[in-house]
């Protein structure tokens, strides 16, 4: 895709405009920085998960059951 | 709606898609704005990005995602604004975002938040909630939505821009 639409709120008018080459690089620019944060937001959300799943394994070795475990959520 | 909430422009993309979507010269009259988009991404690539007045820095934000059996929460320092429906949910179906900008033509900081959901005949879909800043005193005159990647709103995507008033 290689066009934006842009509108005039003061007329109304929408008008389709080619990307600029600086805009395409933008783009492509955002979307290497998005991906690296991404990847480090499901990692920790990822370990988030696990620590949980241990603690609830942990938790049953124990000896309690699943709803006890439940209700310490 | 209150009879002091007022659409202000609106766009439907045709059969060609649309990169981004800009609401320029936007009046400095209301109190605050709302966006409110129907949108679909031709490709898998639908995160989506903001920019006001075409300024990319400064951007901050809090998301809260949950997709029907789990949630998340995730922070960052850019213009991130949630994920309308790509190509991979159902076809022809169209996910609903809302932007809420307060005292968008104010001199502080520019806070916004955001709602969204896709939609998805399937087990998952993932719904937002986002809390954002833009850390720049000037008042909001244009808004663009664009997605982050390769993605391209699809035909029949309709932004509209509405103005509130406080009186």
């Amino acid at each position: 895709m290689s066009h934006k639409l842009i509108v005039d709120c003061s007329t109304g008018v929408t008008t389709e405009v080619e990307l600029t080459a600086e805009e395409i690089a933008q783009r492509e620019a955002d979307a290497v920085a998005f991906a690296e944060q991404k990847a480090l937001d499901d990692a920790v959300t990822q370990a988030k998960a696990d620590a949980k799943a241990s603690a609830q394994a942990k938790l049953a070795a124990l000896g309690l059951t699943a709803d006890e475990i439940a209700a310490l959520n | 709606m209150a009879n002091t909430y007022e659409a202000i422009a609106t766009v439907t993309v045709g059969s060609g898609g649309a990169a981004d979507i800009t609401f320029s010269s936007i009046p400095a009259t209301y109190t605050d704005l709302i966006v409110k988009l129907s949108g679909r991404s031709t490709t898998s690539d639908a995160d989506m990005y903001i920019a006001f007045n075409s300024n990319t820095s400064n951007y901050s934000r809090r998301v809260l995602r949950g997709n029907g059996s789990a949630a998340s929460s995730t922070s960052g320092s850019d213009r991130y604004v949630g994920t309308i429906d790509s190509s991979g949910e159902t076809a022809s179906t169209f996910g609903n975002w809302e932007i809420y900008v307060p005292n968008y033509a104010g001199s502080n900081n520019k806070s916004y938040s955001i709602d969204s959901v896709e939609e998805n005949n399937a087990t998952q879909a993932f719904q937002y909630f986002i809390a954002g800043l833009w850390s720049n005193t000037s008042a909001i005159t244009s808004l663009k939505l664009e997605f982050i990647a390769a993605g391209t709103f699809a035909q029949y995507s309709t932004a509209t821009l509405y103005g509130i008033k406080n009186s």
